[in-house]
């Protein structure tokens, strides 16, 4: 009886959601990416995802037990950043590499600024970015699906490369993801598998990933330069990082407002930037770029964007009208 | 402790323009990309710093207080242009690899703020060493951030490669923009470790003595002095 008569000031939180759970229906929504990568890659991508991973989960541990805080590599979200710093990477690309990215994704973008909840960009993103510009000729360095049989490699370009420059690219491969391109973007089918799980678990909303895609796709209509071509678009919303980043990264708890306007708001911030870096900027893809530079604008999205209590909004009415 | 020889710690070590006071962080951003560009930014700006030090001090009595900036500039101007003459007849790779940031030296933050809290106030003997030790303090602080964007930007020392590339790949970022940021960010974290292991030994290495800016808000060390004005914590230097 005492258990269930429990007395306490509000708010009432039943769910029994934690950061943990949440973290791990992430892992278990990247499983088909993640898989998917593998066999595309093939050994590689495996030994890139573990790399990342282990060096994310070590440098958490390693930070908390050096500035003496309390250890939190147990709520799954560094295991989270790692696995999807590795979908963002391409197979060829050295590991020590991928080490410095995962050290600098959860020192220097999330405990630095204290840890999960207080960092301002994506960790596994501004990684990405960081190792981007470190390490540019390793980092656009996408081999083809079929490389996996041979010792090297050889580099291909990417259907976004390719359509840049005018060819033509198959649209059922890059639905399927038999393309070159970093570890986990390639296959549409696989992440929207994920996202539909993710989505009924209630883990993501719709909203930041609806808007980011519509905008994204308005965008590319008006100034893509093929007018109404559904070829073309189909190419450019399956290539590159869209669908990974639109459902996996720019829904990111910490780094995407919480208010339900901010959120579209948000996610058109998204469209509109990945659409300016793509048809505009000076490479292919731009959605990591997009999505890090949206985060630096959600304090102020959800400052203009917060939702009017209940009964206030009726007092300025009734102000309005005496005036 | 002989004053100058105080003066020349003071800057060195103890107000180290770059890692305690912050100050002139535009070319410390800007030209750290390698160890050469840090070394003769800091040295160019030293020259100018210790004659304008001089010349303000010898013409402190008769520049009236209403316009001293204005004087100051001028005499900052003109010293920088001659450093910039001779830079381009002798030295002419390093001018064009400094490029603006040689000009720029006469809105640097250093020059004017020990003119306006050093050599207004001083003798010019004090004054002369007073901007040797802010100089070197500067161009210490640069030729470090420059010696560590180079070894891991590119390989190299002072232009000379140490890590071979056979093995070593270039960290490109550390040359570009942010690495300058996040090497700055590094060296004034271990510059505060080690200042807070000497205080704790009892031998506090660098309490800057009195308030540079004067405002609280832009200063990085509103909690070492408690956020007394200028004036208190010159007082309270004084009484010490």
């Amino acid at each position: 009886m005492s258990d269930l008569y429990h007395v306490s000031s509000s708010p009432h939180v039943r769910s029994k959601d934690t950061t943990g759970r949440i973290m791990f229906y992430v892992v278990l929504a990247l499983l088909p990416t993640s898989l998917y990568g593998i066999y595309n890659f093939g050994y590689r991508a495996l030994i890139l995802m573990l790399v990342t991973i282990a060096s994310c989960v070590a440098s958490e541990w390693a930070y908390n037990k050096i500035v003496h805080k309390k250890d939190t590599i147990a709520d799954f979200s560094a295991v989270v950043t790692g696995l999807l710093l590795a979908l963002n990477l391409p197979p060829t690309l050295p590991w020590w590499e991928a080490v410095l990215g995962g050290v600098f994704a959860i020192v220097v973008v999330k405990c630095l600024f204290g840890g999960l909840g207080q960092n301002f960009m994506n960790p596994a993103l501004g990684a990405r970015c960081f190792l981007l510009i470190a390490f540019a000729a390793d980092m656009t360095k996408y081999t083809d699906n079929m490389s996996q049989y041979l010792v090297d490699g050889y580099t291909s370009a990417t259907p976004l490369a390719v359509l840049r420059n005018g060819g033509a690219v198959n649209t059922m491969d890059m639905l399927i993801g038999r393309i070159g391109g970093t570890i986990g973007e390639t296959s549409a089918i696989a992440i929207l598998i994920g996202a539909i799980f993710l989505i009924l678990m209630g883990v993501i909303d719709i909203r930041i990933p609806a808007s980011y895609i519509i905008t994204f796709s308005v965008f590319m209509l008006l100034f893509g330069g093929h007018g109404f071509d559904g070829n073309y678009l189909t190419a450019q919303l399956c290539g590159g990082g869209l669908m990974l980043g639109a459902f996996f990264m720019a829904t990111d708890y910490v780094t995407s407002p919480i208010t339900p306007v901010g959120q579209i708001v948000f996610g058109i911030c998204c469209g509109i930037l990945t659409g300016l870096f793509r048809c505009f900027g000076a490479n292919a893809e731009g959605v990591s770029f997009a999505i890090i530079l949206s985060n630096l604008l959600v304090p102020m999205i959800e400052k203009v964007t917060v939702p009017v209590a209940f009964g206030v909004a009726r007092e300025k009415k009734a102000k309005e009208g005496g005036r | 402790m002989n004053q100058n020889v105080e003066r020349l710690y003071n800057g060195i070590i103890k107000e180290n323009p770059t890692f305690v006071l912050m100050l002139g962080m535009c070319p410390t951003l800007a030209v750290t990309s390698s160890a050469i560009n840090g070394l003769g930014m800091g040295l160019s700006t030293t020259v100018v710093l210790v004659f304008s030090n001089l010349l303000i001090s010898a013409f402190r009595k008769v520049i009236p207080n209403g316009v001293r900036m204005p004087a100051f500039i001028v005499i900052v101007a003109s010293l920088v242009t001659v450093v910039q003459f001779i830079m381009q007849a002798y030295t002419p790779a390093l001018s064009a690899s400094l490029g603006v940031y040689i000009p720029l030296i006469v809105v640097n933050c250093i020059i004017l703020g020990r003119a306006e809290s050093y050599a207004s106030k001083n003798t010019i003997v004090p004054s002369i060493f007073d901007g040797i030790g802010m100089g070197l303090g500067f161009t210490l602080g640069l030729t470090c951030i420059g010696l560590v964007r180079e070894i891991l930007g590119a390989g190299q020392m002072f232009g000379i490669q140490v890590l071979s590339l056979s093995w070593f790949t270039p960290i490109t970022i550390f040359v570009m923009a942010p690495g300058a940021f996040l090497v700055l960010a590094c060296l004034v974290a271990v510059m505060n470790i080690v200042r807070e292991r000497m205080e704790a030994k009892g031998k506090p290495l660098a309490k800057p003595s009195g308030c540079m800016t004067g405002d609280c808000a832009g200063c990085g060390h509103a909690a070492v002095c408690c956020g007394k004005t200028t004036a208190e914590a010159l007082e309270e230097a004084k009484t010490k």
